[in-house]
């Protein structure tokens, strides 16, 4: 069984963000990258799933100047994976539909029985790489999976839908397939720092162009960005501690929340 | 690593039914007698293993004699100790998967009083190393060292926040890429002093003494980094050289006589870990530097407290400064002080190092109590009996460990913990009116 899987960094939030000047874009002098979680969910289920039934893991990420893909990748071989890829370059990361046609033309050159990526990412909560890569390959995709389950042939995958009100769905799709995979059946293993350093300088990363429609384009304009202006409906409770203390607990008084608890 | 070989054989016993010595009657199970013994049949892998390993060579040893065991911290509060743990390794266990690879603080009470040196402050970081490598590392922990990577400091901050605390200092704090000059002082500030917020009040505390006395000083400010030490003992030995490099490239940008730390586990990482990666330099811990300059310090108030203090393994025990703390607390003017009856080379650890600041929640289910709780109910015992006592501390980790510690014993009111430099910043205010 061979497994793809489909990375990409977004800006720490660690450090406060701030809006550039022309009020279009994050000012990026101090931005800081990290590998995006949802992301890091899909590499964790294709390594358990590789450790449970054998195969191969193979990550894939776009080009991009900012931040680190190459140790973004080191990170992956340091987990696990058994082959990493850069797709196509890129100055900054571009939007869902240039993703999705770059790894469409990458997968030509990888083997991908079943291809996971995280169901979205914090920078554009686009969530839309999945569904486009599984059009342009003419693959079945299902989004926000959980509980994945290779079918004992090999030639279909089960996955869960958890639908509001505490019901889930159960899926059964025919290989290839394209997952958007919310969680991860345990928390994403630590790669140690050793081995990821190790890897930088001992380690292949193969590159691939993005293709020949590498700049397809959401045809989507940014007007403006802006931090929210903070609503009326909050009460923020500021004084020192013994003060903040009593007015939360004033407040659940109010509410009747943990009545006859303590004291 | 699984053999099903007797531990040992015995190939023959002999028990008298009755017997009679001087008189006395000793017929029992106690008179009996193994005839011979095979104890040549241990498995050899994990010891073989272990010791095969940079640092793990003093494993094999030792010889079981057993003074490691009472002065073990963590065998005050659990099964633990460094015997039993050496005999679990013979007994064929690579401790790879037993919860006691994470137990063990390195604070080297049980290395001062072995025979035969053997040293866990070296073994512990060895054997950790490789179950971080091969994943075996609980998540609190892992936790820790992705923000450790990604941000410098343990709590995943931002490293521009590092210098958050200095708004509030009321003095001057001087950055040195900002000030374009050699220094006298390159004052590393370290993670807790920076980011916990009772750190920082040490943190302000020693800027307006450095100030007081007029000490040409700068901080590096956001091109600090944790000193990772505690990483490194507790497995993580590419993060220790990740930060160390980070480190020692700011170190040699600037101009600076000397590097005055906070924290004493970053004082043993730049004296004794950093030369070997390339930094050498004059290393004080901040009681160190000021224990010279006392005298000139102005006082204008007395203080009027008991206070006990308590040792930092890593500035006294592991690096043997035991007198500039305590010639800082007497300097102080109202201050009476009392040693606890672990102190000094004995001092009984916090349990905060080699990681254990970081495994609070998986070592909680391997002990009765924390360390840092035991050692508050030895301070309250020695100066909290009448009336509020301070139990004083030189090192970063330990308000925040102490303090939860002192509402967890319930001797809120009994105990206050304060680090020695705040000591000395309260008694240079005005006494309140």
């Amino acid at each position: 069984m061979d497994y793809v899987v489909l990375l990409k960094q977004v800006p720490d939030l660690a450090e406060e963000l701030e809006i550039d000047d022309s009020g279009l874009d994050l000012a990026r002098e101090w931005m800081s990258f990290v590998a995006s979680e949802w992301d890091e969910y899909a590499l964790e289920e294709a390594l358990q799933l590789k450790e449970a039934g054998g195969g191969t893991v193979t990550c894939l990420a776009l080009g991009v100047e900012a931040g680190d893909v190459d140790e973004l990748l080191a990170t992956c071989l340091a987990r696990g994976a058994d082959r990493v890829v850069k797709v196509g370059s890129y100055e900054r990361q571009p939007d869902s539909h240039t993703a999705a046609a770059a790894f469409a033309s990458a997968l030509d050159g990888v083997a991908h029985d079943l291809v996971l990526t995280g169901v979205q990412a914090i920078d554009d909560l686009d969530g839309q790489v999945g569904p486009l890569l599984a059009t342009r390959r003419g693959m079945p995709h299902v989004s926000v999976v959980t509980h994945i389950a290779i079918g004992g042939a090999g030639t279909t995958v089960t996955v869960h839908q958890e639908y509001a009100g505490g019901v889930v769905g159960e899926f059964e799709v025919d290989l290839p397939a394209v997952l958007g995979v919310q969680t991860s059946r345990v928390t994403p293993r630590y790669a140690p720092v050793s081995r990821v350093r190790q890897l930088m300088k001992t380690a292949t990363i193969e590159t691939v162009d993005g293709g020949a429609d590498g700049q397809a384009g959401s045809g989507l304009v940014m007007e403006a960005m802006a931090v929210p202006e903070s609503g009326g409906s909050a009460e923020m409770i500021v004084g020192n501690p013994a003060a903040i203390a009593e007015r939360i607990a004033t407040i659940l008084a109010e509410r009747g929340i943990g009545q006859g608890v303590g004291r | 690593m699984q053999r099903d070989l007797p531990v040992i054989k015995v190939d023959g016993v002999m028990e008298l039914d009755h017997a009679v010595v001087e008189g006395v009657d000793i017929s029992g199970h106690w008179n009996r007698m193994f005839l011979e013994r095979s104890i040549t049949e241990y498995p050899t892998e994990a010891m073989d293993w272990i010791t095969s390993l940079a640092g793990g060579e003093s494993m094999r040893d030792c010889y079981q004699c057993g003074k490691c065991v009472p002065v073990c911290p963590v065998n005050h509060v659990g099964d633990y100790g460094p015997r039993k743990l050496n005999v679990k390794v013979l007994r064929g266990n690579d401790l790879i998967d037993d919860p006691d690879l994470w137990l063990c603080t390195t604070c080297g009470n049980c290395y001062r009083v072995c025979p035969k040196e053997v040293n866990p402050l070296r073994i512990m970081p060895a054997i950790r190393e490789q179950a971080v490598l091969q994943g075996k590392i609980p998540d609190e922990l892992s936790d820790v060292f992705r923000n450790l990577q990604k941000s410098g400091n343990p709590m995943g901050e931002s490293p521009r926040k590092r210098i958050d605390w200095v708004a509030e200092a009321g003095v001057d704090v001087p950055i040195i890429s900002q000030l374009g000059r050699p220094v006298d002082v390159l004052w590393y500030v370290s993670d807790y002093t920076s980011y916990h917020p009772r750190g920082k009040d040490a943190a302000r505390a020693m800027a307006r003494v450095m100030t007081a006395l007029g000490v040409d000083f700068a901080i590096l400010g956001p091109e600090e980094r944790s000193d990772g030490d505690s990483a490194r003992l507790a497995g993580e030995s590419g993060l220790f050289e990740l930060l160390a490099e980070q480190n020692i490239k700011a170190f040699q940008k600037y101009e600076f006589k000397r590097l005055v730390v906070m924290d004493p586990h970053a004082y043993n990482a730049f004296r004794n870990q950093y030369p070997a990666l390339g930094w050498e330099g004059d290393v004080l811990h901040y009681t160190q530097f000021l224990a010279p300059l006392i005298g000139q310090v102005e006082f204008r108030s007395s203080v009027e407290l008991d206070v006990t203090y308590h040792d930092p393994c890593y500035l006294g025990r592991n690096n043997g400064e035991y007198d500039a703390p305590r010639t800082l607390l007497e300097a102080i003017p109202g201050i009476r002080l009392a040693e606890m009856p672990h102190t000094k080379a004995n001092g009984y650890c916090c349990g905060g190092g080699g990681g254990g600041m970081w495994l609070d929640g998986f070592v909680a289910d391997h002990v009765s109590e924390r360390l840092s709780e035991r050692r508050v109910r030895e301070a309250v015992d020695t100066v909290g009996r009448d009336g509020p006592g301070v139990l004083s501390v030189a090192c970063p980790y330990e308000p925040s460990r102490f303090e939860d510690a002192v509402k967890s014993t319930g001797n809120d009111g009994k105990l206050v913990v304060r680090d020695i430099i705040e000591l000395i910043d309260q008694a240079m205010q005005p006494a309140p009116a």
